[in-house]
């Protein structure tokens, strides 16, 4: 790549847009009744309906209907009182009707919008739609050398996925970010994930594709004006490829402009490995999807009772409950947002519900608990210890029962299954040491035992004092508190 | 024909369910007519045997139970070759789905086996309903009872030839433009197009989602009238199914009256290119109705004129998405190879016959971008209009009547190379498909210059499906008592 993406920033003004498809959470599909469960044996979930058999028709999913209602509540968007489902043909195998149903010119939810907060400021993400569709099935193609369609020997359907709610949440394009436009656009899926997730609608597991995202970028020169031509780029399966994808891809795009030629309006694939797009099918010689309504259904007319229930029963969203800890917890915004990147948030929250201080319950989530959780490859929620042991930890180390140091141990001992923190320091006697008289043998063979630091501590070399503080530390197990050790130790040189 | 044979659906399950005669009898009698008759007739793609009998001796062994025996108890019924059923192909009259054995059995063919009725075959069609005379059946032409040189109408010919020539005494169809009632007419024999979500959709290979109508033929009032209220009713897997009781069409057919019915009469449809012994019977017919009590007007639906344009817009458009999913990817044929694309499309020239080919890419074109609101959009407007013919016309008269098709039964070949005359067929049937409504034809006599069966048809609003049984009824005793016997014991073809 010849232009980078600094390079192009300087002369082009990146606009963005996302198309995002998410996989709901119901039990069933979308229209039929077959499980939605991840991961069981190939074409064992399927149905004449979700099979596209003659003769069977498609019934719509309540549940669905409900999930995706919450999804437009909560991102701000007006419910239609009236919408229709739409086929949209074309032919491929893993659509086992040859056409899909979803939505095309009257969709469930309009006109809404997400704020996304990066860097301590907000951006507001216009939400063009969201409507309901149901996934096809995924194709597997045998015997090439890349897995796709060309040069395949052969390829298998796995029909599981076929029939599982979709929505499809699509944003306005998104001008005027500048240089941070990759970062707003990863901050925005990332929000609309944090999202969904608060709203209990879908898993948003971008690796297993219950998330995934299709990228559109566009670049015109700055102060044109003028919208430039955009391309659509699929398979951005990660938040961190959601950045990349725009970054390089307006740095192609600018690329082809500085050469003298035009963009042209096209579907790009993502490649995770190399971080650049190629170029897929043209949209301009695109097909027709042929859109109309679904003769098999009946309209969507959700009741405005049924809508305003929803409406109520909508958990609290995460940009309230960011507004609510910063205020509580006395946070910075990149304070909270190391929180919530950290996945630690739910966790903090139940630790200062069972009785930490805010600050405690952040030292042991992002400290010692998301190294652990790090080493073991874990998400920290996953640890197993609960908010209420952090909270008893926390409580000892503020009455000084214990010291960090001890309760690292007891965090260790807890992880290992030996039981809750209070049963950890009891089963394993414990305790700081507080009584000087029981510290006055260990010293003492420290002192003896490390003559030549004695006596560099006697010269005035204070310092040297953490030679025999360890040695001390290593001999009462941990049960001392350092700090004492060590004025005790100054106290005997002196 | 055997006594049984000629006996009608009420007499056989009155007998069955009185032990006077068994099931196994019955159907074996039928099965006897069909390896009579049938290779002249050519109603039926598919009949086994000892699967009908099998059927038939479960019925009788629930009688020697005691248990409780449903309506059509023991009754064969010959079943339009896009039901899906569980041990029976379903080629829907084509190539492309030869040998598809469907896994899953439809909420019509479920709920007649629950009301005790054994299918007996399943009957010859247009390819996917597509046609007015079964010739465009991948398997050849079925042939009418009354003159094995003359069509069956369609696109249910062959369960309308296969009622029509005894070898059963019911008949399951579709109607999507009028290929139950057509056939019905040009076969002397009763079919009724229920209103539309009276009878499920579901396990019904689609043609046109938002048209397709399962029917009953018979060959009486009666018992069309037995059938239609035994295969109907909600069905949860049919969304656009409606949840409302179904009408009480039994107690209307045994009730015919028409004593201060107002009838009006469709003035459209008539005229030029309708047969004269047609209009003969028609006019005998309207004499008739007000002879007996009836009031009859004349009324004008002046977008009926436009029904047939907005049908060939709005049924190729549905076709073209609909019989997308006939690739060769997973069932019925395949043929070529290479490329996925290439393998669907080679299959799909293949596999469709021409009139198939040829409403797949009218609704390709009307559907596509730039030219929907022109044609798709439009025609569906019309739909609304012809909607709003038929509320102002039930305003004031409570059933509309017609000719159910401008001819009589016409030669094999005759119009086989001239789609439009073959899309005249159905001028008449296809508002009541448009607007959602119930229509009949009943048979009304031959016409005199060919001795060919000649219906009515009556056409009531939507879910009043009993008005269409007691006209019906009316029309058939008082016919029948003028002639002193049933009009189809004349039909001459298979004597």
């Amino acid at each position: 790549m010849t232009v980078s993406y600094e390079a192009a920033l300087q002369k082009y003004e990146p606009v963005f847009g996302l198309e995002t498809h998410v996989e709901l959470g119901t039990l069933t599909k979308m229209f039929c009744g077959c499980v939605t469960a991840f991961g069981a044996e190939p074409n064992s979930q399927t149905c004449p309906v979700c099979l596209g058999l003659p003769g069977s028709l498609p019934v719509v999913n309540e549940r669905a209907i409900e999930y995706a209602i919450k999804i437009g509540l909560a991102l701000n968007c007006s419910i239609a009182s009236w919408c229709r489902f739409a086929r949209k043909n074309y032919f491929y195998p893993d659509m086992p009707k040859d056409f899909q149903i979803s939505q095309y010119d009257e969709p469930l939810c309009t006109d809404g919008y997400l704020d996304v907060a990066i860097g301590g400021k907000t951006v507001r993400v216009g939400i063009e739609r969201v409507h309901l569709e149901e996934d096809t099935g995924k194709s597997l193609h045998v015997g090439g050398a890349t897995g796709r369609i060309q040069g395949a020997e052969y390829s298998l359907v796995d029909y599981n996925r076929a029939g599982i709610p979709l929505v499809e949440i699509v944003t306005r394009p998104v001008p005027g970010s500048g240089f941070l436009a990759p970062e707003v656009a990863r901050a925005y899926v990332t929000e609309l994930r944090d999202v969904l997730r608060s709203l209990n609608v879908s898993d948003v597991r971008m690796e297993e594709g219950s998330m995934r995202c299709d990228v559109n970028t566009s670049i015109t020169l700055i102060g044109s004006g003028t919208w430039g031509t955009r391309t659509e780029t699929k398979n951005v399966n990660s938040l961190r490829s959601v950045e990349r994808a725009v970054r390089s891809e307006v740095a192609r795009q600018a690329e082809v402009l500085d050469a003298g030629d035009r963009v042209i309006q096209e579907t790009r694939h993502f490649h995770e490995d190399t971080g650049v797009t190629t170029s897929g099918r043209s949209k301009e010689e695109a097909q027709d999807y042929r859109y109309f309504p679904e003769p098999d259904l009946v309209p969507v007319a959700p009741a405005v009772d049924w809508v305003e229930t929803i409406r109520k029963s909508l958990p609290e969203l995460p940009s309230a409950r960011r507004a609510r800890l910063i205020e509580a917890w006395s946070l910075s915004e990149l304070e909270f947002e190391a929180l919530r990147n950290a996945g630690a948030l739910d966790a903090v929250e139940a630790t200062v519900a069972a009785g930490a201080s805010p600050a405690d319950a952040r030292k042991w989530w992002l400290g010692e608990l998301a190294r652990r959780a790090n080493d073991a490859g874990l998400e920290v929620a996953e640890l197993p210890i609960t908010p209420a042991d952090v909270a008893s930890l926390a409580a000892m180390v503020a009455t000084g029962k214990l010291n960090d140091q001890l309760a690292r141990q007891v965090i260790e001992a807890v992880l290992d299954g030996e039981g809750t923190p209070d049963e950890v320091v009891a089963a394993r006697n414990l305790a700081v040491v507080s009584d000087d008289s029981a510290l006055t043998g260990a010293i003492d063979a420290a002192i003896a035992a490390n003559p030549d630091v004695a006596a560099k501590i006697r010269d005035g070399k204070v310092q040297a004092a953490g030679v025999l503080v360890g040695a001390v530390m290593r001999a009462t197990r941990g049960t001392a508190d350092a700090a004492r050790v060590k004025d005790l130790i100054l106290e005997r040189l002196a | 024909m055997s006594e049984l044979t000629s006996k009608t659906a009420a007499e056989l399950a009155a007998a069955i369910s009185a032990g006077e005669v068994s099931a196994a009898e019955v159907t074996q009698a039928h099965l006897d007519r069909i390896t009579a008759v049938d290779d002249k007739v050519k109603a039926f793609l598919h009949v086994d045997a000892d699967d009908a009998l099998s059927q038939a001796r479960a019925v009788d062994r629930r009688r020697a139970a005691g248990e409780p025996l449903g309506a059509l108890a023991g009754v064969p019924v010959a079943v339009k070759d896009l039901f899906t059923t569980v041990g029976a192909p379903a080629t829907c009259g084509s190539k492309i789905l030869e040998g598809w054995y469907p896994p899953y059995e439809s909420t019509v063919t479920r709920r007649l086996r629950e009301a005790g009725a054994v299918l007996i075959g399943k009957t010859n069609m247009d390819e996917f309903a597509m046609g007015s005379s079964t010739e465009n059946s991948g398997y050849g032409p079925s042939h009418n009872p009354w003159d094995l040189t003359k069509v069956p109408g369609g696109s249910s010919g062959g369960s309308a030839a296969a009622v029509a020539s005894y070898q059963a005494p019911l008949g399951l169809g579709t109607d999507t433009g009028g290929s139950i009632r057509q056939p019905a007419a040009v076969c002397g024999i009763v079919g009724t197009k229920p209103t539309y979500g009276g009878s499920s959709r579901y396990g019904v290979v689609a043609f046109a989602s938002s048209l397709d109508t399962p029917g009953p033929f018979g060959r009486t009032v009666l018992d069309t009238a037995l059938l239609h209220a035994a295969m109907s009713g909600h069905d949860p897997m049919d969304s656009t199914s409606i949840n409302a009781p179904v009408p009480p069409v039994v107690e209307a057919a045994r009730h015919g009256d028409v004593s201060g019915l107002r009838i009006g009469i469709v003035s459209e449809f008539s005229g030029d290119g309708y047969q004269p012994g047609v209009m003969t019977r028609f006019t005998e017919a309207v004499e008739l109705l007000e002879s007996l009590g009836a009031k009859v007007t004349e009324v004008s639906c002046p977008h009926f004129k436009y029904a047939l344009p907005a049908y060939y817009l709005i049924a190729p458009s549905e076709v073209s998405s609909n019989l997308a999913r006939f690739d060769g990817m997973r069932y019925g044929l395949r043929a070529g190879s290479g490329s996925a694309e290439e393998v669907m499309a080679i299959s799909r020239e293949a596999g469709f016959g021409a009139e198939v080919k040829r409403r797949i890419m009218l609704g390709t074109h009307a559907l596509s971008s730039g030219y929907y609101d022109a044609y798709y959009g439009k025609a569906q407007q019309v739909r609304t209009l012809i909607i709003r013919d038929f509320d102002a016309a039930f305003g004031h008269v409570d059933v509309l009547i017609s000719p159910p098709t401008p001819t009589t039964a016409f030669d094999i070949g005759e119009r086989a190379d001239d789609p439009m005359a073959m899309y005249l067929a159905d001028l008449c049937t296809i508002p009541s498909n448009l607007a959602g409504n119930a229509a009949i034809s009943v048979p009304v006599g031959l016409a005199p210059e060919n001795g060919l069966p000649v219906g009515l048809q009556v056409m009531a609003p939507p879910l009043a499906d009993d008005r269409l049984y007691r006209v019906a009824a009316a029309v058939e005793t008082a016919f029948t008592e003028r002639r002193g016997h049933p009009l189809l014991t004349e039909a001459k073809g298979l004597s």
